[in-house]
């Protein structure tokens, strides 16, 4: 087994799912962030982009919430798999 | 003991991490209890959704579907809205013509007469026929599209496009809002959480045309820019050409927005979240019915209420004498010269001004001042509608600048009102009043001086 | 005796609240201004055996921390105004992230009765909710009904009349926190109890004075402080 792969959600491609380490925001944007599921330790999916490349779409919290990449660059976590 | 100490005190014994240990254990328990109470007999994911998504917020398909429904939808409201209109206008000039006799039967005074029939009853009636059938049918078709969940996928692909001029993806959701209502739609901008965008959102969302402003732009279009053609082709071009007149005002948006966020709205765009929530087929019955009942009558209730005084107040005006010229005829000479230099008359320049309250009154009251300075020729049809244009010397450069106008002008006074209580400053209140108004006059100043210029007329 | 309640229906965006909502109050509807502010909301009443309910359409918001508008209004108005009922309308479909608002809503509130929608396209998608497990676990009603197609809505209805006639208690499951928060709402709540007394829940209002929420402060401040005390 690999360590596991820290990355930017900013960075997951179509279908990978992220486990939630860290939120590199503060203030307003955390708390919205928190609210709708982007806790720590949250699995998060990629899954799709805007046909102009951002914002990105991600499933967390059994609902899809799109993210620009200004957010999704400070929110990282562990690459856990491509499910599909 | 104050609140404020105990505030203090609390401060001091909180981490800086407390909201996320907060938020974090509610989710934690939120999953367990989904763990413990729910079970799932399928692996079944929504795949509809994805699918449709696929398609709608497609990188090939998604522009040209989303500009394809606006295009639709606006065909619909116009090609639709033509028989029912004519047919009203009809109803009404024919109920007129028993209103009247029954006035000379009572012997009524002319001025009694004039004021509630041909003042009252006509503004209002008007504003009935050209509005009520645009709504019944625009409200219900955008109403679906909302419900279906369509709306969100356009905030989602636009939003590179409104992040660019430093806006909100969320704002196209408002802007969508005020094709409907502006003054909704200045209301509907808290869904943007951040304070500049939708300061943003609030001070361009009058260069969406709401409904008030519809029936001026399909009544102009179709005769001055479709005058050529027939039949289902004639609502062809009335909507390529209203299709223009919303591009031209998404543009103007845009332009605003991105002048503003880099002067008096400075600022990096701060946060956006955007829920795209699953597809869900909706009530087509429920739906309809309500959107067409609730929405279209309480704005064409507010419309007649503003209408039957701002139809008196215009019959008044105009036949109340000083000397022996009427009120009307002189506020018409004072803003003359101004309006010719903007391809517009005096007529239409009064019609804009004492049309704040509500867009919905402005053509009526411009017909209204039209008519009483010639014949009292009955409106019945749109022929006569145009003659009595081009007897004041309307050009299509006329019926353009018009168009124009109605599209970028100040707000109306329940929206005004509606962006002082959403701000709560007068500043920027002023300043919503100002810009369109600025852009207005400047808009159709250019082109008229150019068309001019090179004798395009 | 009186017979008209008050009930604020509360939840998530993309719920189907408004929905419900409609389908409730038909055309008896209007547009309220409350407590002189001024934000509206949609009010409609809906009869039910001898009572009226007067059903109040809060804004959809994700949470109730107030940080935004539509978050505040909602959030007062449940604390402040005082709903007889207050309804959390869920989205069967993503339970996970709204059950996440109906746990802050249980913190602030006592008469609380949480209603699970769209129950019908969750069946479709082979999700099935144990709602007497919830209702154990949350301490108060835990329903379903699907609003589009109008069905539960006697059930709803009669929750709602069980709750404000006192035939059904609502003892709404508190969270437990982290030893560390818990022992900082010990040292806080008694405090906090002295000042609001019985009209907020204090372990909520320390949980918020913890937490930093200046707004909220004020609006004590503005509602429960008499006049130059």
């Amino acid at each position: 087994m690999d360590k596991p792969k820290i990355i930017k959600l900013v960075h997951g491609q179509k279908g990978n799912i992220i486990k939630i380490t860290s939120l590199n925001l503060d203030g307003v944007m955390r708390r919205r962030l928190l609210d709708l599921g982007f806790v720590s330790g949250a699995m998060v999916e990629v899954v799709r982009k805007s046909p102009l490349g951002d914002p990105i779409a991600f499933r967390v919290s059994q609902t899809t919430i799109a993210l620009r990449k200004e957010e999704s660059s400070r929110i990282e976590g562990e690459l856990v798999s491509n499910e599909e | 003991m104050r609140l404020e100490e105990l505030y203090e005190e609390a401060q001091v014994l909180s981490t800086s991490k407390l909201r996320d240990e907060i938020v974090q254990h509610l989710y934690e328990r939120s999953h367990q209890l989904c763990h413990e109470g729910i079970s799932y007999t399928k692996s079944k994911r929504d795949t509809r959704t994805d699918k449709l998504d696929a398609i709608f917020t497609s990188p090939i398909f998604g522009f040209p579907i989303m500009i394809t429904m606006l295009g639709v939808l606006f065909y619909l409201t116009i090609a639709g809205a033509n028989i029912p209109s004519s047919m009203l206008a009809e109803f009404f000039g024919y109920l007129e013509g028993y209103l009247t006799s029954f006035f000379t039967f009572l012997h009524a005074p002319d001025w009694l007469h004039g004021v509630l029939v041909l003042g009252l009853y006509r503004g209002t009636t008007w504003v009935i026929s050209v509005m009520l059938p645009p709504m019944a049918i625009f409200f219900p078709s955008f109403a679906l599209l909302e419900n279906y969940g369509y709306l969100p996928r356009v905030a989602f692909n636009m939003d590179r496009l409104f992040k660019r001029v430093g806006a909100h993806g969320k704002q196209s959701l408002t802007m969508a809002m005020g094709f409907g209502c502006n003054a909704a739609a200045v209301i509907s901008t808290r869904i943007i959480e951040s304070p500049r965008e939708r300061m943003l959102a609030i001070l361009t969302n009058n260069f969406v045309p709401c409904n008030g402003r519809w029936g001026t732009l399909i009544v102009l279009a179709s005769l001055f820019m479709a005058a050529n053609f027939t039949g289902g082709l004639k609502s062809l071009v009335t909507t390529g050409v209203i299709v223009g007149i919303v591009m031209f005002g998404i543009v103007v948006t845009f332009f605003v927005s991105w002048v503003l966020s880099k002067t008096a709205l400075k600022g990096i765009p701060t946060h956006y979240t955007l829920e795209l929530p699953p597809y869900r087929k909706p009530k087509i019955f429920d739906t309809v019915i309500r959107s067409s009942l609730t929405k279209s009558w309480s704005v064409l209730i507010r419309a007649v209420k503003v209408a039957a005084p701002a139809a008196i107040l215009t019959w008044v005006f105009a036949n109340v004498f000083i000397g022996d010229t009427s009120i009307l005829m002189y506020v018409v000479e004072f803003l003359d010269p101004f309006g010719k230099l903007l391809g517009l008359d005096g007529y239409i320049m009064m019609a804009f001004i004492l049309g704040l309250p509500a867009n919905e009154i402005v053509l009526p009251i411009l017909l209204m001042g039209y008519l009483s300075t010639g014949s009292l020729t009955e409106v019945d049809s749109l022929v006569d509608l145009k003659q009595i244009f081009l007897n004041h010397g309307w050009t299509w450069l006329t019926a353009l600048n018009m168009m124009l106008f109605s599209l970028l002008h100040y707000p109306c006074g329940t929206t005004l009102l509606n962006i002082y209580k959403e701000t709560k400053s007068k500043k920027w209140t002023f300043l919503a009043f100002l810009i369109p108004t600025i852009i207005a006059i400047l808009v159709p100043l250019i082109i008229t001086q150019t068309a001019r210029m090179f004798d395009l007329l | 005796m009186r017979n008209e309640y008050r009930i604020a229906l509360a939840g998530n965006p993309n719920t189907g609240k408004s929905t419900l909502f409609n389908a409730l109050t038909g055309l008896r509807q209007h547009t309220g201004n409350w407590a002189g502010k001024t934000v509206s909301l949609a009010q409609g009443s809906v009869s039910f055996k001898d009572k009226t309910f007067q059903l109040i359409d809060l804004p959809g918001t994700y949470s109730l921390f107030s940080n935004s508008t539509d978050e505040e209004v909602a959030r007062n108005y449940i604390v402040f105004e005082k709903p007889d009922v207050t309804v959390v309308v869920l989205d069967a479909t993503s339970l996970e992230r709204n059950l996440n608002l109906a746990l802050q809503v249980l913190e602030m509130t006592t008469n609380v009765l949480i209603c699970i929608n769209l129950i019908d396209v969750a069946e479709q998608q082979g999700i099935a909710i144990n709602e007497r497990l919830l209702t154990n676990r949350l301490g108060v009603p835990v329903i379903k009904i699907s609003a589009r197609n109008k069905k539960g809505f006697p059930m709803l209805l009669d929750t709602i009349d069980r709750i404000v006639s006192g035939a059904i208690e609502c003892h709404p499951a508190q969270m437990t926190y982290p030893d560390e928060i818990e022992a900082q709402l010990k040292k806080i709540e008694p405090k906090v109890s002295e000042f609001v007394g019985n009209h907020l829940s204090s372990r909520w209002v320390a949980l918020r004075l913890l937490d930093g929420d200046e707004a909220l402060l004020n609006e004590i401040n503005k509602r429960l402080v008499p006049e130059g005390g």
